[in-house]
């Protein structure tokens, strides 16, 4: 018998909310309905389960956001497992649930585009164990030995006695049986069901309207929450005067929560939010409401000249060789604060009592969310529990930040028993965000007398993430993930080897709160390299693309890439008249990846007319999955790079919706052709690394237009026109 | 206690009259595919028919929707998901997150109503919803193929 403690069935019938039409929405609490109904033991092992109508569902921990990640899950654990794809469907296990199985689902930390690359060999292996169980049970049943039982599409067959069997017959008895230790996987050149570009499990839902997202958890007996938060980050409530909403409909309570935030519970939302604004709220705004753009900027200026800072990767002497260098060459580059801008507003539906709180909400990390939630209920994660719910964004936001998780489980606790929805307004959430950090970076580079580069030398300075959110990673006081597309090696390695180098990092922290944004550190720092490597191979008087791949002998996936979209685009013949080109390239999240932006400016006006991206992302689970993520990726890049900027003001962010916060729509989007170029042998990330060359291929082909090399972002500020 | 006709069906809902429609839609009568994005109309999220044109229900009050106002939601739009968008979505994956993709489709249906063979300009003028996951280049070729028009 396996020692695996099954998980218990349950499900949740949601009444009507309200008058109106009776709608009975159905919320399912990590569960699938189908096996509340019957009660039968159905799980496999702990990622399979099997129904006698040969369903087959698949656990996946990681959250879907987006990214496609439980389809390609789904698809590993598949392929192992060797069932009918026709009959997959998967599931959610709760963080609560698998605390109390020993993490059997380890980690459900879904950023760092690590969903599928940190996790692929556990799960693989618990569809292959549950392949062979079911194999076994079969077997067993048949009284022959399970070596000559061969499976295809979840039909075990004995050829010698002409018998065969389905999953769902022997899926009762192969959950009795042990779980296998180790089960050789694929090789993935076997694959069938992974590596194909097949279609995503979770679109029916969402193009009727049936997905249900946070925001539209309805329990029964559910109050709404909305609140205000002190403008200046670090600002307290000095006094509340209620007078204005005394009369107002549905108001419940007001409730102050730790001293920094306002919430009004109400009937529904409207009242709620309405009820909140309308509230005189004197805020003690505290000691940074004097910091602007100007000074944050000023600030984090000095860095790039301090006498000391964190080294990132260093070889050989740079200093010396710049010192002693025929030609210099040196810039300075610049990246503003930006929001995730999720379509889904902040939000957590919380249910508290003295001995059991639960939250419903949507999370890139249930396991945070629940540490999150037993810290605000002051109980232990023992008696608390997250259901996870799609995400309608995430892009980092709602990985390491449980900040709305935390409200909504303080202000639930004003109302034991009953549970309350919390939804920020769009304006709370641009104004309250966890931002991509600002920084700077100055970029010197030596050549010698025959025109050869001797060094780089890379100085960062500004904000470090890690400081922000998870102080415990910086390593001597250095934040490594500050390096990324900088590193020695690994997953960000910087793809290009001179003769000296040296990349330090300032740390400068503003009190702006930072956090991982789609794309972390990549983002900027692919700029400045590749847009800096653009300005020396225009110094040198050189073609971009063989300038680049001179510095490249040891980086042979990024020059397949690189020689990929070269090829593509059409490097070697000149592009239409009026139209030019630029190239970038960069390691991130353990992917190759490279892209070459065609461009025109008619007065003053950037048109970007093609782009084509590769990736070598080494296994590609779902190519088709993976062209979306590029495609998306250049919407991401590319808004950031054309608009995105969150600017302070008397120690506050300034924009407050879409309408300051501007981001690229569908008219501005370019025409992106995807190379998916796997070359075997390593998991690559595919959610995020493509957006870091976005912004630099424009840019380089946007100076090879005008002329004008952009260095500080975003676009938006800078006038295009001809000089 | 005002009356109004969603979906074809005759509904009263208890909310003051500069109550949205949105948030009557999503808190009143529970149809959820409606979306709160921005809530200043900018975002498109929360777009439904009104009498076949799209509307922005975050800023319509109450108040401005009569008894004899069709409103359409996602959840009406047809009664099982086979409305041509809905089938072309499907079959091209547009949706990433899916959370704007209500607003698109009901985007994409008024204007097909009006336009039943969009050229990408006209596309480009009447889809100015965000999608922040960026499915922009699905979400035009979607529509070109409920359209039966190419790109």
């Amino acid at each position: 018998m396996t020692s695996i403690k099954k998980l218990t069935r349950r499900s949740f019938v949601l009444g009507s909310a309200g008058a109106g039409l009776s709608l009975g929405l159905r919320l399912p609490l990590g569960i699938s309905d189908a096996q509340a109904q019957t009660g039968f033991t159905d799980e496999i092992n702990a990622w399979v389960v099997v129904r006698p109508d040969e369903q087959v569902i698949i656990r996946i921990a990681r959250s879907e956001m987006g990214q496609g990640t439980l389809t390609g899950l789904a698809q590993l654990v598949a392929e192992e497992l060797e069932c009918d794809w026709q009959h997959v469907t998967t599931e959610y296990p709760t963080p609560g649930t698998s605390l109390e199985r020993g993490r059997i689902w380890q980690s459900f930390a879904t950023g760092g585009s690590r969903g599928i690359r940190e996790s692929h060999d556990y799960v693989r292996q618990g569809g292959a164990t549950a392949r062979e169980m079911l194999r076994s049970a079969a077997a067993s049943a048949w009284d022959v030995p399970a070596s000559e039982c061969s499976i295809a599409r979840g039909v075990i067959t004995h050829a010698a006695s002409k018998r065969s069997t389905t999953y769902g017959q022997v899926a009762n008895a192969a959950a009795q049986l042990d779980v296998p230790a180790d089960v050789p996987l694929k090789d993935p050149a076997d694959w069938t069901v992974a590596g194909q570009p097949l279609k995503r499990l979770d679109t029916a839902d969402k193009v009727v309207g049936k997905q249900i997202y946070g925001a539209d958890v309805i329990l029964p007996g559910m109050l709404n929450a909305a609140i205000r938060q002190c403008p200046v980050f670090g600002g307290t409530v000095a006094s509340i005067d209620e007078t204005p909403i005394k009369s107002m409909p549905g108001v419940k309570k007001v409730v102050t929560l730790e001293n920094k935030t306002v919430a009004v519970i109400a009937d529904y939302w409207w009242q709620a939010k309405t009820a909140v604004e309308a509230l005189n709220i004197t805020w003690d705004e505290g000691e940074h409401a004097g910091v602007t753009s100007a000074s944050i900027a000023e600030f984090v200026a000095a860095g790039l000249e301090a006498d000391t800072a964190f080294v990132g990767n260093q070889n050989g002497d740079a200093p010396a060789a710049l010192d002693t260098a025929a030609r210099t060459v040196e810039a300075t580059y610049s990246y503003p604060y930006q929001h995730h801008a999720t379509m889904e507003p902040m939000n957590a539906t919380a249910r508290w009592t003295e001995d059991r709180c639960e939250v419903w909400c949507p999370t890139q990390n249930g396991e945070s969310a629940l540490a999150a939630a037993a810290k605000s209920a002051d109980l232990p994660p023992q008696q608390c529990e997250v259901y996870k719910m799609h995400l309608g964004g995430g892009f980092g936001r709602r990985g390491t930040s449980h900040d709305y998780v935390h409200q909504a489980v303080q202000i639930a606790r004003h109302m034991p028993g009953v549970p309350v929805k919390l939804l920020w307004t769009r304006e709370e959430d641009m104004t309250h965000g966890v931002y991509h950090p600002v920084t700077q970076c100055k970029l010197s580079a030596g050549f010698d007398a025959d025109g050869k580069v001797t060094a780089l030398r890379a100085r960062i300075s500004g904000q470090s993430i890690l400081a922000g959110v998870m102080p415990q990673r910086l390593k001597g006081g250095a934040d490594m993930v500050t390096f990324q597309c900088f590193m020695p090696g690994g997953d960000h390695s910087i793809a290009y080897s001179f003769p000296n180098l040296l990349v330090e990092h300032a740390m400068r922290n503003p009190h702006v709160p930072p956090g991982f944004w789609r794309g972390v550190n990549a983002n900027q720092n692919v700029v400045y390299m590749e847009c800096f490597i653009d300005e020396l191979a225009h110094t040198a008087g050189r073609d971009p693309l063989e300038f680049r791949l001179e510095f490249m002998g040891e980086h042979p996936r990024n020059v397949a890439v690189l020689k990929a979209v070269a090829e593509r685009i059409g490097w070697d013949t000149p592009p239409a008249p009026g139209v030019f080109r630029g190239l970038a390239q960069c390691t991130a999240f353990a992917s190759h990846i490279a892209a070459c932006a065609e461009v025109s400016v008619t007065d003053g006006e950037l048109k970007i007319h093609r782009i084509v991206a590769a990736t070598d992302c080494g296994y590609a689970v779902n190519p088709q999955q993976i062209e979306a993520q590029i495609e998306g990726s250049f919407v991401y890049g590319l808004s950031a790079m054309l608009y995105g900027e969150c600017t302070v003001k008397d120690g506050r962010i300034e924009q407050k919706n879409f309408d300051t916060y501007p981001v690229m729509r569908m008219a501005d989007m370019p025409e992106v052709e995807s190379i998916v170029m796997p070359s075997g042998g390593f998991w690559g990330g595919v959610g995020e690394p493509t957006i870091a060359v976005a912004a630099p291929a424009v840019l380089n082909a946007l100076f090879a237009a005008t002329g004008k090399r952009i260095r500080e972002l975003p676009l938006r500020h800078h006038n295009l026109s001809a000089a | 206690m005002p009356k109004l006709n969603v979906n074809g069906n005759a509904v009263e809902v208890e909310a003051d009259s500069a109550t949205p429609l949105l948030w009557v839609l999503r808190e009143q009568l529970a149809l959820t595919g409606t979306k709160y994005g921005c809530g200043i109309a900018q975002c498109g999220a929360c777009t439904v028919l009104l009498n076949g044109a799209a509307v922005r229900s975050c800023v319509l009050p109450l108040a401005a929707v009569s008894e004899t106002d069709e409103v359409i939601t996602i959840e009406g739009l047809s009664s099982d998901g086979s409305h041509p968008l809905q089938a072309a979505w499907v079959e091209l994956d547009v949706p990433q997150c899916g959370y704007c993709q209500t607003g698109m489709i009901m985007a994409a249906a008024a204007l097909l109503a009006e336009k039943p063979k969009p050229s990408d300009e006209d596309i480009d003028a009447a889809m100015t919803n965000i999608c922040r996951c960026g499915t922009y280049r699905r979400v035009r070729a979607g529509i070109h193929r409920a359209a039966g028009t190419t790109a």
